[in-house]
């Protein structure tokens, strides 16, 4: 929808990155778009946005935990601190579709509302669309596009599984939000079934004796380092209702990131999930046979690991090949 | 003459639900239904005044004045009762959010006449709860709702002894499509969550909680299965017995007695031949009155022409008259109990108050009826409840006459004529009350109003009762929206829980719904990602079944679903679809406002660059306004006559496809 606004790539790329809402809708709705002739449309946008080497001093976080611990409660007790803050805040939430009728309610966006006035935050919710376990493909390129407008990009999703290890995938920062008194958590994170967040969050600390006693479980069974190294997990109270300990949540969140830029981290990962993910993509819409026409797996990645050029733009002209070919 | 008859009982009470436009014209109007043999006043309030505006707010706009009385401020509030002597009037008020509000504004005006406010009679809703599971007039979160809740009842039972402070309500819960057992557990469940707060807020002693216990009455609902109903009723009356001995040790049996109010159902009451909502509303009259020992207190009826728009006089006297000719031509108040004895009665009344018993210790499990609001789970219930009933309709199950079945019939003379047989309120109605509250506000002491309102504020945060301050504020000449936005400010506001995620219903997989969804899975193929539907309901309207149903229905066939609950402002409703990309939006609007709030989104979604998206309504609206604004671009219009649903759907899927040019014919 109003992409006719937009004649180019280039115009919308341009108005995404100022921060225009109407073309971010556009841009959006272009990269949810399945038609195989709106892909390349989509995959020039990307390219155009040449974000890859840059914007370090933005943020992409994800947040994800069990069904109800509060997650979409939590995100907008941190987007009225980001908005205090003077930070833009996008936000993707995804939420669970019927594999029945593929219909969904896209829930997560009641809870978040902050103020409607303000042109520094924008939500869209996408649903998981019957991807097994998986984040649906589109998020990482939504991720991408908001990037671009937005000074943090806010991920929400529930569960554990592949899900969780697909936002471990697409973030800079991961958050698990723990419920309190479901010994889930740590099981789960005992028998390593859950990829080890760089924040771990016990919300509904209000909740008292229970919240107290999962933070103590959550803080004796995790190993504090995390496997990325030259980081130690904290493990932090909130309440997302009673606005406790959130500022405090948005300061740790800070401090990650500034560790990973510090370290120099942050575009190398980035650059790593980035490759991940247009081989996801690749394979999604040409299947193994278009892989093997790049020379496999296993080049591909490596090719795409070892180029300096721009990520996205080389994802464009492997597209336009096997398009060709 | 049998014993039996030789003393004919006392008629209940009569009133009307009515009030609009402005306090003046509502005076009229109580003064001839007073003069016509109504014996208590009713007051309907319009929504800014219950959901804590001035009438000059921008949420007001298209509201004042409407489905209501405009009242804000105590100038209002004596031109409402203008010739009408306080002591001897019974009122009852529909009011919540706002109550102590309104029950200051009421006393300061008893004072003004000259009445001694601790002899006032009448009836203050002051149930809240109910608000954030059907009636939608909440402000504040559900704790500093309570406490408000609480504050009303403990000061009228030390100051105001014949006040009814709180009328439990089962009746809304009933029109968002509870079964009557959760109607006798949600609301059983709610007088033990106020009682409750009662006694934890101290301000009552032993003693006097007794007379709290007494003073609280419900307001029930009677629908058309009217043998079922009559058991509900008599369920209802040994429960609270039950309740009042057990749980709160009451002796006396006169405070135990349930004493309660009656509106019949109007749920059920339909568009397609109003006519037959007349048999349907004396039947459903019949549910409370013919058994002597649960019998209502009070009834107020619906008009026939309730699914049409807002009643006139004309319309409210035939009501009027059904309760006339019941009680005063018929012999039945010359009986007694006419049930009493039959095992049929019993068994259905046993029946109701096990399943009413098992449903409320699920409640009182899951932390009583506040924590089961927050969670959403009696909104959930309800929600399922009613999409339940809607799919029995569709399929035929049920039977509604003139709706599923019998649907042919001549031209009804009802709806003939040029108001189409439904109230017009006066345009001028808002801009006239505008003016007036400008010109009070000049003329009021500007100290005395701000040490009220700092009165208030000191009163919301210390706890202490919000009352006296409240009556305080009413005689400065504070006004309505001052007095609600500093508890706002106190107390922060609240979006209740939607209560649409409901898991989809076996019953939901009828032939149409699998074709409807085959075509939204295709359409979405087409047009690249899956169909998404924003459903908004702007305005101030809590009409929320019907965008609930709509969603549901939706989400089972294969829609992706926007819907954030009510009260939203055009500007986020167009944000919001702008923001998640849908492909149509369908607005629900029962208040009557229809007209100022399209013409508002239109312009949001020009001022953001989305004015492609496809808009339709569905709610109360009438024939003239629906062809009005298809001229303006609205691109469809479904009212209650739309029952079939999955027809809605197929009817928006056209609409997304017309809209981006694919052919409609698939
Ligand atoms: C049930 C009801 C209530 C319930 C609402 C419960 C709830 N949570 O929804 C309760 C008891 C709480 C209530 C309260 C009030 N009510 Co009322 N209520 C009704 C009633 C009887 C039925 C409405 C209903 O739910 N129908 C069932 C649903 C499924 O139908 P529907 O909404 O019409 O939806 C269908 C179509 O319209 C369409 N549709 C609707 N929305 C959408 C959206 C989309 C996207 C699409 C595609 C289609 C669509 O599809 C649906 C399926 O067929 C109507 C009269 C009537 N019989 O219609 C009065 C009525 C709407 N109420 C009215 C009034 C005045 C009030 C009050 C304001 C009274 C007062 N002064 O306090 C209050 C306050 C409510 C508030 N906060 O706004 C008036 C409105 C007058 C007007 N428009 O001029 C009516 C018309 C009654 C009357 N004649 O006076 N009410
Ligand atoms: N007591 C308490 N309740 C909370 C808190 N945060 C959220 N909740 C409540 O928990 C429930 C779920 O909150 P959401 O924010 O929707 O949780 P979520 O994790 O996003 O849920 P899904 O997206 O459905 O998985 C709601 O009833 C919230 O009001 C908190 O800090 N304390
Ligand atoms: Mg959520």
């Amino acid at each position: 929808m109003q992409q006719a606004n937009f004649k180019t790539s280039v115009d919308l790329a341009a108005a995404v990155s100022e921060g225009d809402r109407a073309a971010l809708a556009a841009a959006l709705n272009l990269l949810d778009d399945q038609r195989a002739s709106v892909r390349s449309k989509a995959a020039e946008l990307l390219a155009q946005l040449q974000l890859t080497q840059e914007f370090p001093d933005k943020h992409l976080v994800g947040i994800t935990g069990p069904p109800g611990a509060g997650k979409s409660t939590l995100c907008a007790a941190l987007i009225s601190v980001w908005r205090k803050r003077g930070l833009r805040v996008g936000v993707l939430a995804v939420d669970p579709s019927s594999p029945i009728s593929g219909g969904a309610f896209l829930g997560d966006r009641l809870r978040m509302q902050t103020s409607y006035e303000d042109d520094g935050v924008f939500v869209r919710s996408l649903s998981s669309r019957g991807q097994f376990g998986g984040l649906s493909a589109e998020v990482w390129p939504m991720s991408v596009v908001m990037l671009a407008g937005f000074d943090i990009v806010l991920i929400e999703t529930v569960g554990v599984g592949q899900r969780e290890a697909d936002i471990a995938r697409l973030c800079d920062t991961t958050c698990y939000v723990a419920q309190p008194g479901s010994g889930d958590s740590v099981q789960f994170l005992k028998a390593g079934i859950l990829e080890v967040p760089h924040i771990l969050v016990v919300n509904k600390e209000d909740m008292g004796d229970v919240a107290r006693r999962t933070l103590a479980e959550l803080r004796a069974a995790l190993n504090r380092e995390h496997p990325d190294g030259d980081w130690e997990v904290p493990v932090l109270p909130t309440s997302a209702t009673k606005n406790a300990g959130v500022e405090t949540l948005a300061d740790v969140i800070h401090q990650h990131h500034n560790t990973l830029k510090a370290q120099q981290k942050l575009v190398p990962r980035r650059r790593r999930y980035q490759t991940y993910w247009i081989h996801k993509r690749l394979q999604e819409e040409f299947g193994s046979f278009g892989i093997e026409q790049l020379g496999g797996e296993q080049l591909l990645l490596t090719q795409l690991e070892e180029n300096e050029v721009d990520l996205l733009q080389h994802y464009e002209s492997l597209r336009v090949h096997l398009n060709k070919s | 003459m049998s014993q039996d008859t030789a003393k004919r009982d006392r008629p209940w009470l009569m009133r009307t639900y009515s009030g609009h436009s402005s306090a003046q014209a509502s005076n009229q109007l109580y003064r001839t239904n007073l003069s016509r043999g109504q014996t208590g006043l009713s007051v309907a309030f319009d929504l800014p005044t219950q959901t804590g505006y001035d009438s000059d707010h921008p949420l007001a706009r298209g509201e004042v004045g409407k489905v209501g009385v405009p009242i804000n401020h105590i100038g209002d509030m004596e031109a409402l009762f203008d010739q009408i002597p306080l002591d001897q009037m019974n009122t009852s008020m529909t009011i919540n959010a706002t109550a102590p509000w309104l029950l200051a504004l009421y006393v300061a005006v008893a004072e003004r006449q000259g009445v001694d406010p601790s002899t006032l009679q009448g009836t203050t809703q002051n149930d809240v709860l109910k608000e954030y599971l059907s009636r939608g007039t909440y402000i504040y979160p559900p704790a500093p709702s309570v406490r408000l809740t609480t504050d009303l009842i403990a000061y009228t039972v030390a100051n105001i002894p014949k006040w009814n402070p709180t009328n439990v309500c089962s009746y809304h819960l009933q029109e968002a499509g509870a079964t009557p057992t959760q109607e006798l557990a949600y609301a059983l469940s709610t007088a033990i969550a106020i009682l409750d707060a009662v006694k934890a807020s101290g301000q009552v002693s032993q003693d006097c909680f007794h007379d709290v216990f007494g003073r609280i009455s419900f307001f029930v609902n009677a629908g058309i299965r009217f043998v079922e109903e009559t058991c509900k009723l008599r369920a209802f009356g040994r429960m609270w017995d039950e309740l009042a001995q057990q749980r709160y040790g009451i002796e006396n049996p006169k405070q135990r007695r349930f004493r309660y109010g009656v509106q019949v159902n109007s749920l059920g009451l339909t568009e397609s031949q109003p006519e037959n909502n007349v048999q349907r509303i004396v039947l459903e009259m019949l549910a409370v009155t013919l058994s002597k020992s649960s019998r209502a207190r009070a009834i107020q009826l619906p008009a026939w022409n309730e699914a049409l728009g807002l009643p006139r006089p004309w319309d409210q006297q035939w009501a009027l008259r059904m309760q006339q000719v019941l009680a005063l031509e018929t012999d039945l108040l010359e009986y007694g109990d006419l049930f009493e004895g039959s095992h049929v009665v019993e068994r259905k009344v046993q029946e109701l108050i096990s399943g009413a018993r098992e449903e409320m210790s699920r409640v009182e499990s899951q932390g009583g009826l506040v924590a089961c609001i927050e969670t959403g789970y009696v909104k959930s219930e309800l929600v399922r409840s009613h999409t339940l009933r809607m799919r029995n309709i569709e399929s035929g199950e049920l039977q509604i006459i003139g709706v599923n079945c019998f649907q042919e019939t001549a031209e009804s003379p009802l709806t003939a004529g040029e108001e189409s047989g439904i109230m017009k309120v006066d345009k001028k109605a808002e801009e006239e009350q505008i003016a007036s509250l400008r010109s009070f506000r000049l003329n009021r002491e500007h100290s005395r109003v701000e040490q009220a309102l700092e009165l208030l504020r000191t009163a919301a945060t210390n706890g202490n009762n919000i009352m006296p301050p409240s009556i305080e504020c009413a005689r400065a000449g504070v006004t309505t929206g001052e007095w609600s936005e500093v508890l706002r400010e106190v107390f922060g506001e609240y979006r209740a829980p939607t209560g649409i995620d409901i898991t989809p219903l076996s019953e939901s997989e009828s032939e149409a719904l699998v074709i409807v969804r085959e075509r939204v899975r295709n359409t979405g193929k087409e047009l690249g990602r899956p169909l998404r539907l924003l459903i908004g309901k702007p305005g101030l309207d809590g009409h929320s079944n019907g965008a609930e149903q709509i969603a549901v229905k939706a989400r089972d066939a294969g829609f992706e679903i926007v819907y954030e609950g009510i009260r939203l402002t055009p500007a986020q409703i167009a944000r919001a679809a702008q923001e998640e990309g849908v492909h149509l939006i369908g607005l629900s609007i029962l208040s009557g406002s229809h007209m100022e709030l399209i013409d508002d989104i239109f312009i949001e979604l020009k001022n953001i660059g989305a004015a492609d998206i496809p808009v339709v309504i569905g709610g109360i609206i009438p024939e003239e306004d629906a062809e009005h604004l298809l001229q303006n671009g609205l691109k469809a219009v479904f009212t209650p006559k739309d029952m079939d649903m999955n027809s809605i759907m197929d009817a928006m899927v056209t609409i997304i496809r017309q809209a981006h040019g694919l052919e409609t014919s698939t």
